[in-house]
């Protein structure tokens, strides 16, 4: 197979696993739980090869699990003294492991190929090269490894998607139904930490985790529903992946760095474009409000002041400015405005409400 | 090694005395700092702008001409954590995402970014880059004088504006609403104070690393918080605690052949921290549960005490039970 489609179709699957927790991920606040597992996974990987004396897959992945599960425990039994607040305690178990591990390593592993920095971001320009034989067939041992994830994960969410979906958004009723939150929490970060070691080859421990939150933030801000959420992350990672690898090809560099950092970038784009919630989109609405805000109380200004004594002065083009308190050319903006839209008619300089402009008024008023 | 010896080689091998003094003044930056992050639950900010600041030294070490002045270096670091701290608070204000995914995508983000401008650099400089991977893992033996020297202004800089801002930052801590009732620019407190938390940051990338920078800022106020219930003695202690794990982990590392730095810090932290969880003065769990048993047996014998059984079970005595506890 062409390396080139190799590294993309692992690196996709890698987004596909993602793409699956991430939503989760990020709807349940475990983001930087994530991003915990994701570094403590080496304790895991070195503790793996010690009792096993193999960097055979399996055994990893036993390890990982174990070690994802022993984060989240350690992080909640800290938590749970009452002493220290829930961040705190993520923040120091996993430093700790991390650093039991790289001691480990550099103390009884040193003849051992275990370099902690490709273990964080990966060297999937590899992945092509290592290949195994099934059916007389060459296939690259990441795709194989990186696709049983990917219908792992997939398994795991369309299975318990009811379940998953409601424990994310109550919790409480979850509880009471007899549904356990906590199981599904620990499930979430087994299959995190065995993702994690699982791409190691691909895209390293803490750079999955960019495969993870960063394209679901994105589709966050894109939708509200969960299954369409999933589905737009799939397609951010992937693109992610297709425009990151063309980016390190073009200016020769680390592969999975150029992949989040394109994640990253098509999240900026989302940030300042999403339709509804972008910062644009945020600008914008904040901006019409303004304008109608004021556009709404001149045409209650002018509704008052309708066939009553000195209406005449009170609704005149030129001095309704002083009779609201803004500036002139602030008032004449707002009268263009509301003319514009049909609120406003100007006859010898008096404002006066059309038809739509009292329907306005009026229910503004009701409200 | 024998102790004479140690403390000989502290005052005289060049080498031991820089990293020695370098540990020292991280734990006592990061000591100081760390308690506001603790107290306003940002722990995890560390942990980000750490990541996020990696970006920052390739560029600056880039348009340095490739120079490897460190504060050139500390100075692209810290501008890149600080862009990091704003795209975070900006997330946070406008979009509805969460604040731990808007740390987390800036985290992974930069810091894959980061990891691009180093594979760059790795590709076209060749001997070049060699100094910059140390600051992923921290690789405090490399520590010149004169990173030393960097280290020490800034920490004193980042120390004094403690000083004169303290009550300002004890209010922004504990009751930031009222602190802007009174008059005093809370948000640019907020962005000060976070400034002088990615001062900290930047100081501890040579020591120990991106990767367990949060740890440097987190277990010792963490640890501290147990054995005092004032902020002020808190940061004394934190700053205590970080300057004894700061040099005593870099004299581990030193005596015991193969032990990074950073790691036998946080390790030495590690097991600061847990004594306090468990033998701190003020909130330990030792003396918490001790405190509980006295006030059962207090309990008891004040029970023991009314003769009439009905009387036993009725609040009254409950209510002096509880009044122990109090004592």
């Amino acid at each position: 197979m062409d390396s080139a489609l190799v590294i993309i179709l692992v690196c996709s699957l890698v987004a596909v696993s993602g793409a699956l927790l991430g939503p989760f991920l990020i709807l349940r606040r475990m983001a930087l739980m994530t991003d915990a597992i994701s570094h403590s996974i080496l304790f895991g990987i070195v503790v793996g090869f010690l009792i096993f004396r193999t960097t055979e897959s399996l055994a990893m992945i036993l390890a990982a699990g174990a070690v994802g599960l022993l984060t989240v425990w350690l992080t909640e039994l800290l938590f749970k003294t009452g002493l220290v607040k829930e961040d705190a305690s993520i923040g120091m178990v996993f430093p700790a492991l991390f650093s039991i591990a790289v001691i480990l390593i550099t103390r009884l592993l040193s003849d051992i190929h275990i370099d902690v920095d490709t273990a964080l971001v990966g060297e999937v320009i590899w992945a092509p090269f290592d290949t195994v034989d099934i059916a007389g067939l060459e296939i690259s041992r990441a795709l194989i490894i990186s696709g049983v994830m990917a219908l792992l994960n997939l398994i795991f969410v369309v299975v318990l998607y009811k379940e998953l979906k409601l424990v994310t958004f109550d919790g409480a009723l979850a509880t009471s139904l007899g549904f356990s939150a906590t199981f599904i929490t620990y499930a979430l970060m087994t299959l995190v930490s065995v993702t994690a070691v699982a791409s190691f080859d691909a895209v390293g421990a803490v750079l999955l985790v960019g495969f993870m939150i960063v394209p679901a933030a994105a589709a966050y801000l894109l939708t509200d529903r969960l299954a369409t959420m999933i589905g737009l992350a799939l397609l951010i990672g992937v693109g992610g992946v297709i425009s990151g690898y063309w980016v390190a090809v073009e200016i020769d560099s680390s592969i999975s760095g150029a992949m989040v950092m394109m994640l990253g970038a098509i999240f900026g784009l989302v940030l300042v474009f999403a339709p509804q919630r972008g910062l644009l989109a945020n600008i914008l609405r904040r901006r019409r409000q303004k304008w109608e805000f004021a556009a709404k109380l001149l045409l209650i200004h002018v509704m008052n002041h309708e066939g009553k004594q000195g209406q005449d002065d009170e609704t005149a083009l030129a001095t309704v400015s002083q009779h609201l308190n803004w500036q002139p050319p602030y008032a004449n903006q707002i009268v263009q405005r509301a003319q514009h839209q049909g609120w406003l008619d100007i006859l010898d300089g008096q404002l006066s409400l059309t038809e739509r402009g009292r329907t306005v008024a009026q229910a503004t008023l009701a409200r | 090694m024998d102790f004479g010896q140690l403390l000989h080689d502290i005052l005289f091998d060049y080498t031991l005395r820089t990293v020695v003094l370098g540990s020292a003044i991280l734990g006592l930056a990061s000591g100081a700092l760390g308690c506001f992050a603790v107290l306003r639950r940002q722990s995890l900010l560390g942990d980000a702008l750490a990541h996020a600041a990696l970006p920052g030294i390739c560029l600056a070490f880039i348009l340095s001409g490739q120079l490897k002045a460190p504060l050139v270096l500390l100075l692209g670091a810290a501008a890149a954590a600080w862009l990091g701290a704003l795209i975070i608070t900006v997330i946070i204000r406008s979009t509805r995402i969460k604040e731990d995914t808007a740390m987390g995508i800036v985290l992974v983000v930069f810091f894959g970014t980061g990891y691009v401008l180093l594979s760059l650099l790795q590709n076209s400089a060749g001997a070049g880059q060699a100094g910059l991977d140390k600051y992923l893992f921290g690789r405090a033996s490399t520590m010149l004088q004169s990173d030393v020297e960097a280290m020490a202004a800034l920490a004193l800089l980042a120390l004094l504006t403690v000083g004169v801002l303290f009550k300002e930052f004890k209010l922004l801590s504990f009751d930031p609403d009222y602190l802007s009732s009174l008059g005093f620019p809370a948000r640019r407190l907020d962005i000060l104070l976070t400034t002088l938390i990615v001062i900290a940051i930047v100081i501890g990338l040579q020591t120990v690393g991106v990767v367990l920078m949060s740890a440097m800022l987190i277990a010792p106020g963490a640890a501290a918080r147990q054995w005092t219930n004032r902020l002020g003695n808190m940061i004394g202690v934190s700053m205590l605690i970080g300057v004894v794990a700061g040099a005593s982990g870099a004299l581990v590392s030193a005596s015991a052949a193969q032990t990074p730095t950073g790691p036998a810090i946080v390790i030495i932290l590690t097991i600061i921290t847990l004594f306090s969880l468990a033998f701190g003065r003020e909130r330990g769990l030792v003396w918490s549960a001790l405190r509980h048993q006295r006030n059962r047996a207090n309990l008891r014998r004040q029970q023991a005490l009314i003769p009439n059984p009905s009387l036993a079970a009725s609040p009254l005595p409950m209510e002096r039970g509880l009044r122990g506890e109090v004592e």
